[in-house]
């Protein structure tokens, strides 16, 4: 079985179904991601947070695959390089400034590192930094829907093309494939495992072509294309729905940053290939493709440019604003009710 | 009723009383587990509730941590302790911390069951202990209780549990151990010793099926006048404190036993706890009998019978304290 292919039609808007809004409003994701990574490196140079981490490369993806998700439906299980997927599913630009400055406002009351999300209200599944170690929980959640009749929804998980490595995504896919659950693997194939090349990661050049080994389709997309990364994700996601089973997806992606702000990525990537790759931008390249096709005009443009940058800007400053949370609050949510630690 | 009758009415007890509960593992379906702990249980209950796994321990705990967050109860089976390993990662970086890394937002109310312990020729790989390898782990509940009437008051509470618990179950006793089991519904507050036997001279902490074998020396000594307070831990952790710090103040001598090796064992944390707490309190250095630090035991009998204890060592154990 071979990998299937979705891109979208360069030079003509071949807009899989999606609305002049819908359009937009990936664009307006694409470029609040774009906003809040840098202000993430930004506060960190300038020593305000401790560490942060981009997703610069992979905003098409991410739009595309959060305009695939059903709100108050689905359930995101997502990793920690999943900015503009998160940020597509509901979670706010004060919510990502509130973990980044570790504020006791922060979902996780400013324990988890900033880029592990958690929001039960939306869906969205607290995560660990062990690759892969949430692959399983979406498998589970999808069981859960199928125990209890649940159709029409289904999950979407995520990881980098290196986490396909790891023995627990590989059981999880099996799992969901024995027993025909409502969930999506999204591989979201920047080609680093911070540093290490996808060449030592896997003999194979395409991700997708490991579905074959469990009975599932694997299907890849144009991961710097939002309408083509929309089209795959839907497809994946509605055969989920619709008891088709488990999909595998393949993103061809690019990760222009290092890894994190703790990373320096001249130790082992080109330069050269990295300002080739800066020619594919998703971000200005959409929004020439907008632009051309009449769907936005610059003025609106330049008006979701300025609305992006006043978002984080004002969810900087009161993320900012806020405290850290008190020591106490270390000894709480061990176990349910009342906890004395050892001592 | 013994100790596998045990576990068997109480899993059935909760597949009939609540709809969320499941279980998962290898060979608990068609084979109704290696013990035969479900026999019976997929024609009464279901594929759907009664899932036999592919053969990968991560995921069958990983999965169930899934199905815990999204409101099921499940109940997953590692077949052996000795095959727990390749969960490791899912039990204590994920299940123990997903109350706490989203401070409470998503909770993991999970079971994990697995038979542990030797004497039953098990060999390498049939026959460890791996309650110290996890009790380190705040986050977790760690249970091993050692009679039928215990077993169904704690599992009934592990199953309606809000966190993760391992829940241990020592192959010797499955069969050999028999007791009465309360009628109906019976729950045991999760972090309660039991004394298992009073006395004055001597208390003994233990738990599992050493805890029967030091009820049988401590029976014995009763003629020899010496008379020995058998504590049963039943919960490893959260540990009951209280109860063990009562009994050392009042016989003022304890001795630790455990069949997992002495290394970094359970019986550390209770000697130095006992040490911090009630030192002045102690008229003899605080002892434990514990399984010797090699790898594992091993297959041949006499390899077996080395790596366990003798109820024989017990009683010199018990003696030589008494007589200090």
């Amino acid at each position: 079985m071979m990998a299937k292919t979705v891109t979208s039609r360069a030079g003509s808007l071949d807009r899989r179904g999606l609305t002049d809004e819908q359009l937009v409003a990936m664009l307006r994701n694409m470029l609040l991601q774009r906003q809040i990574d840098n202000r993430g490196f930004q506060l960190n140079r300038q020593g305000k947070i401790p560490f942060a981490l981009g997703s610069e490369g992979h905003e098409a993806i991410q739009a595309g695959a959060a305009m695939a998700f059903v709100r108050g439906k689905d359930v995101l299980a997502p990793y920690y390089r999943d900015l503009g997927l998160v940020l597509g599913c509901g979670f706010t630009p004060l919510e990502m400034l509130n973990s980044m400055f570790a504020r006791a406002a922060d979902r996780s009351g400013g324990r988890q590192f900033p880029n592990h999300y958690t929001n039960k209200d939306l869906g969205l599944l607290s995560i660990s930094s062990i690759i892969a170690a949430h692959v399983p929980h979406a498998v589970g959640v999808a069981y859960a829907f199928t125990y209890r009749g649940e159709s029409g929804r289904a999950v979407l998980t995520t990881t980098g093309e290196g986490a396909t490595s790891e023995g627990e995504w590989h059981e999880s896919v099996n799992f969901a494939a024995v027993h025909k659950l409502p969930v999506v693997f999204l591989v979201e194939n920047n080609s680093f495992a911070i540093s290490t090349p996808q060449s030592a990661q896997m003999a194979i050049q395409n991700v997708a072509d490991k579905a074959a080994g469990y009975g599932i389709p694997g299907v890849i997309c144009d991961g710097m294309d939002p309408i083509a990364s929309y089209a795959a994700v839907h497809e994946a996601m509605e055969r989920a729905r619709t008891g088709g089973g488990p999909t595998l997806v393949e993103a061809k992606c690019y990760r222009y940053l290092s890894h994190s702000t703790d990373d320096d990525d001249r130790t082992y990537r080109d330069r050269a290939a990295i300002e080739e790759a800066r020619k594919l931008d998703p971000v200005p390249v959409f929004e020439r493709v907008l632009l051309e096709a009449g769907v936005i005009d610059e003025e609106r443009v330049k008006a979701l440019k300025a609305d992006v940058l006043r978002d984080t800007n004002e969810a900087t400053d009161t993320a900012e604003s806020f405290g850290y949370p008190s020591p106490s609050d270390l000894y709480t949510n061990v176990y349910e009710g009342p906890f004395e630690p050892w001592q | 009723m013994n100790n596998v009758d045990a576990v068997r009415a109480t899993l059935h007890d909760a597949l009939v009383n609540d709809d969320r509960t499941l279980i998962m593992g290898e060979d608990v379906g068609a084979r109704g587990n290696v013990f035969l702990i479900t026999k019976g249980f997929l024609e009464e209950f279901g594929p759907k509730r009664i899932i036999d796994t592919p053969l990968a321990e991560a995921s069958i705990v990983g999965v169930a941590v899934g199905m815990a967050m999204e409101g099921l109860r499940p109940i997953a089976e590692i077949q052996f302790a000795d095959f727990i390993y390749p969960a490791f990662n899912q039990i204590v970086g994920e299940a123990a911390k997903t109350r706490y890394r989203s401070n409470g937002d998503y909770t993991c109310p999970l079971v994990i069951r697995t038979p542990y312990g030797g004497g039953v020729r098990g060999a390498l790989s049939h026959s460890v202990s791996i309650e110290a390898l996890f009790y380190h782990v705040p986050g977790l509940k760690i249970l091993a209780p050692s009679t039928p009437a215990d077993i169904k008051g704690l599992l009934t509470a592990a199953i309606e549990d809000p966190d993760p618990v391992l829940f241990l179950e020592h192959k010797k006793t499955y069969r050999s151990v028999k007791g009465e089991v309360p009628e109906g519904r019976y729950v045991i507050p999760i972090g309660k010793a039991d004394i298992k036997k009073p006395g004055r001279d001597v208390t003994v902490v233990s738990y599992g099926y050493n805890v029967h074998q030091a009820l049988d020396a401590a029976n014995r000594l009763e003629g020899e006048n010496i008379s020995i307070e058998v504590i049963d831990l039943r919960s490893i952790r959260p540990m009951d404190k209280g109860t063990i710090l009562a009994s050392v103040r009042k016989t003022r001598k304890l001795l630790i036993i455990h069949e997992d090796n002495k290394f970094g064992g359970i019986g550390a944390e209770i000697s130095a706890m006992v040490a911090e707490e009630a030192f002045f309190e102690l008229d003899a250095p605080i002892r434990r009998l514990c399984g010797p630090d090699v790898p594992a035991m091993g297959y041949a009998l006499p390899l077996e019978e080395e790596f366990m204890i003798s109820t024989d060592r017990m009683l010199r154990a018990m003696r030589d304290l008494a007589a200090f």
